[in-house]
């Protein structure tokens, strides 16, 4: 008798094939990011370096200092060296004030050589390293209060999301939110924030469908809940999104400030926000360095594929990202409980047997990434503004969720598409979450789909179709099928893009204190 | 002679709706919660409904209650005074909207669409668009003799304006989505007010725009050549193309 190899039996090889296809694709990539430097990475090392605020028009220091710098002796060096060559020549006592003279125009910058060179180097990762000696004090810190307060109490997590612009009623929502049982709140960001090459500052109460991402911002909702998980006696947990220009900023500020989950996807920018690819890679790949660290989860986005493509045409696409993704987390340092990779419950239910569909696909990602804790994402395309139907759309997105053994559940709206969630629309789709969490919560023991059913069938033909993807990927190289439009059914050319004017070729002699810190473990 | 309905529950003219809503107000003790009840009740009889059947009443939150409520309302609803934009334009199939464009531009028509604004989805001006299409009709990308540009989300108006003149536009298409404060109204102004500076009136390309917040009667107001709201199909989209461009 053979035994059968997990629910679907998947054959290990083939897996092990898909994995190491995914290698071939991504490693070109990886020696790029590696080959290159930009704008918001040097940046995210000033900030580290403790460099913020920002001048009376509201561009922040770290923005001063860096146009500066690369007005005077380019990018292509990286902001270290001559950003602290200028500090130990005694042009500013500190960081803020070189910037406001670099800002001023009365600092000439320079590239220094020889022993100049290397006492830059020094203060340099002096600097730096007490930004990141920071971010490992707040990982512990997180580490001691799950232990005080508790984790979530059960899986998947409930994951919540609030978003009115302002920060002082995201707040109470947030708080309220906690309350009603909620593991994970989500400030969603202004929109329009992945397209701005700065990090607003300051608390702030202007956004539209969001509040923006800033440092003051992370710090005030990490302390109200901070209080929240005391007076819960659970931990709970916050994330923001780690994506757009600023991806390195934002990574660094969430780390600085105790943020426990941030979305970071591989090429979500590239392929939603038309950011260049080059820009994206590199940006997330130091990122991605900084969750590693700060001891963050990622989420990825590949729930996001499936709401402008076929979510049954393209579910392959799903594992082929999941994969990359992945990939790119695991070099980048993130261990298998940081990768909340993503996907979603897409299908036009009026495709016959959808919901097995569904549950074929959810279980082949549990099954091919057995310790992540993925992030299983609502319904969104199909909700039609007829709130009843879209609420039973949601019972069967959760109960897909209790069977597969999901880590991480957003909770579905039944108002999606209609407006930003109510009051009522949030408890009410609390209440449908937890009466499939009680009703159903351990069915996954006991669901095991027959060997040639249709579930089982179907994963194992999207993984098949998955390899066929990566084959060629990794043949034509990922940025040309980034710019085939392979995902998301957008085409996006690696010459093209916004930011690409922030990315530079690394000189021979580049130097980053931060990356040396970051891939020295 | 007009014609007069009332909601129907399960008889004709029993003006039967339902409702459903929160109150800033507590019911967690006996008298919070009969109190919570009356006070729904009097909502629901002044919006009209009587008599007012609160159903279900439930805390949620600190100082919330949500209700249901079914009702009787005595409004009337005069059908005939519903004022609809008339399509004033022939609805046509994909092969006819090519013939008139083959016929009347002797050339492809060039269709430029975007999300433009903060807005991050887009479900509708990709219904509009890709192929796949939406409510059982293909896509403009599918027409022979449309030429499609998608330049997706959060596209900035001056970008859009460029790339309308670097493609030779005919028309551009602008969905909006999610919005908030009217952000989809000020967004559609600074548009027509972009492509009215950029282009001179009888260059300019067709302004369209669509979302389920819009309404289609104010395509005048908002410099626009015409508003599609919830519910429109490529193929309306596509007749209403080739009749304004083609004949």
């Amino acid at each position: 008798m053979t035994r059968r190899r997990g629910k679907l039996d998947l054959d290990p090889v083939t897996v092990r094939k898909a994995r190491s296809l995914a290698r071939k694709a991504g490693r070109p990539i990886v020696k790029i990011a590696q080959q290159h430097t930009t704008v918001s990475v040097e940046r995210a090392t000033l900030r580290l370096a403790g460099l913020g605020g920002a001048d009376a028009e509201g561009t922040p220091w770290v923005n001063r200092l860096l146009d500066a710098v690369r007005a005077d002796v380019g990018l292509e060096h990286g902001a270290a060296l001559p950003v602290w060559d200028a500090l130990v020549r005694g042009e500013a006592e500190d960081l803020v004030t070189l910037a406001q003279k670099a800002s001023a125009g009365s600092v000439r910058f320079r590239l220094p050589e020889g022993r100049d060179a290397q006492r830059a180097r020094t203060a340099s990762s002096r600097s730096v390293g007490a930004g990141i000696k920071q971010v490992d004090r707040r990982r512990v810190e997180r580490e001691r209060l799950i232990k005080r307060h508790g984790d979530a109490p059960r899986t998947p997590w409930i994951y919540l999301i609030v978003a009115t612009g302002d920060i002082y009623e995201d707040i109470p929502q947030a708080q309220a939110a906690a309350r009603e049982g909620a593991d994970v709140i989500a400030v969603i960001r202004s929109t329009g924030q992945s397209l701005l090459d700065f990090v607003p500052e300051g608390a702030t109460r202007e956004g539209f469908a969001g509040t923006y991402a800033t440092q003051e911002n992370f710090r005030l909702m990490r302390a109200a809940l901070d209080e929240s998980s005391k007076e819960l006696g659970r931990y709970v947990r916050l994330t923001n999104y780690a994506s757009g220009l600023c991806m390195p900023e934002i990574a660094a500020l969430a780390g600085l400030e105790r943020l426990d989950m941030m979305l970071n996807d591989s090429m979500y920018g590239i392929l939603f926000r038309d950011i260049n690819p080059i820009r994206t890679f590199v940006d997330q790949r130091f990122s991605r360095q900084v969750h590693a660290r700060a001891g963050i989860i990622i989420n990825t986005g590949e729930d996001n594929y499936l709401t402008t493509a076929d979510a049954v045409e393209a579910a392959h696409t799903v594992t082929t990202s999941q994969l990359l993704n992945e990939y790119f987390a695991k070099e980048a340092g993130l261990e298998d409980w940081q990768l909340g990779l993503g996907h979603a419950f897409e299908i036009d239910p009026a495709v016959p047997e959808s919901f097995r569909l569904e549950l074929a696909h959810a279980l082949l990602a549990r099954e091919l990434f057995p310790n992540a804790p993925l992030k299983w994402m609502p319904p969104t395309r199909h909700m039609t503004g007829d709130v009843f139907r879209g609420y039973l759309l949601d019972g069967f997105f959760n109960l897909v969720g209790a069977m597969t053994g999901q880590g991480i559940l957003l909770v579905g709206m039944m108002t999606e598409a209609v407006v930003t969630p109510w009051l009522s629309d949030r408890d009410l789709a609390l209440q449908n979450v937890r009466y499939v969490q009680d009703a159903t919560g351990g069915l996954h023991e006991d669901f095991h789909p027959a060997p040639d059913g249709l579930i089982a069938t179907r994963a194992r033909q999207v993984l098949g179709e998955t390899i066929d993807l990566l084959d060629r990927i990794a043949a034509e190289g990922l940025l040309d099928a980034i710019a085939d439009g392979t995902f998301g059914l957008m085409r996006r050319p690696a010459d093209a893009g916004k930011g690409l004017e922030g990315v530079a070729k690394k000189a021979d002699g580049y130097f980053n204190p931060a990356t040396e810190i970051l891939e020295a473990r | 002679m007009s014609t007069i309905v009332r909601p129907y529950g399960d008889t004709t003219g029993d003006g039967m709706v339902q409702l459903s809503f929160t109150l800033p107000i507590s019911s967690d003790s006996w008298a919070e919660a009969k109190r919570a009840e009356g006070a729904a009740q009097q909502l629901a009889n002044k919006m009209g409904m009587d008599p007012a059947l609160v159903v279900h009443a439930k805390p949620m939150g600190e100082g919330f209650t949500f209700f249901v409520v079914y009702g009787r309302v005595n409004h009337l609803v005069d059908v005939d005074k519903v004022e609809v934009v008339e399509r004033d334009y022939p609805l046509m199939t994909p092969k006819e909207v090519n013939a008139s464009i083959k016929r009347g531009l002797r050339r492809r028509l060039v269709v430029l669409g975007a999300c433009i604004g903060t807005d991050a989805h887009t479900v509708g001006i990709d219904a509009i668009l890709n192929i796949k299409g939406f409510a059982g009709e293909k896509g403009l990308e599918y027409y022979r003799e449309i030429k499609v540009v998608n330049l997706g989300a959060q596209v900035s108006v001056p970008h859009l304006v460029d790339r309308a003149v670097a493609e030779r536009a005919d028309a551009v298409l602008v969905s909006q989505v999610v919005t908030q404060r009217d952000a989809h109204l000020l967004n559609t102004r600074e548009m027509s007010a972009a492509f009215g500076e950029a282009f001179p009136a009888d260059r300019r390309p067709l302004l369209v725009v669509g979302g389920p917040r819009f309404d289609e009667a104010m395509a005048g107001e908002l410099g626009v050549d015409r508003i599609f709201g919830r519910g429109t199909t490529p193929g309306e989209v596509a007749s209403f193309l080739a009749h304004r461009l083609a004949s």
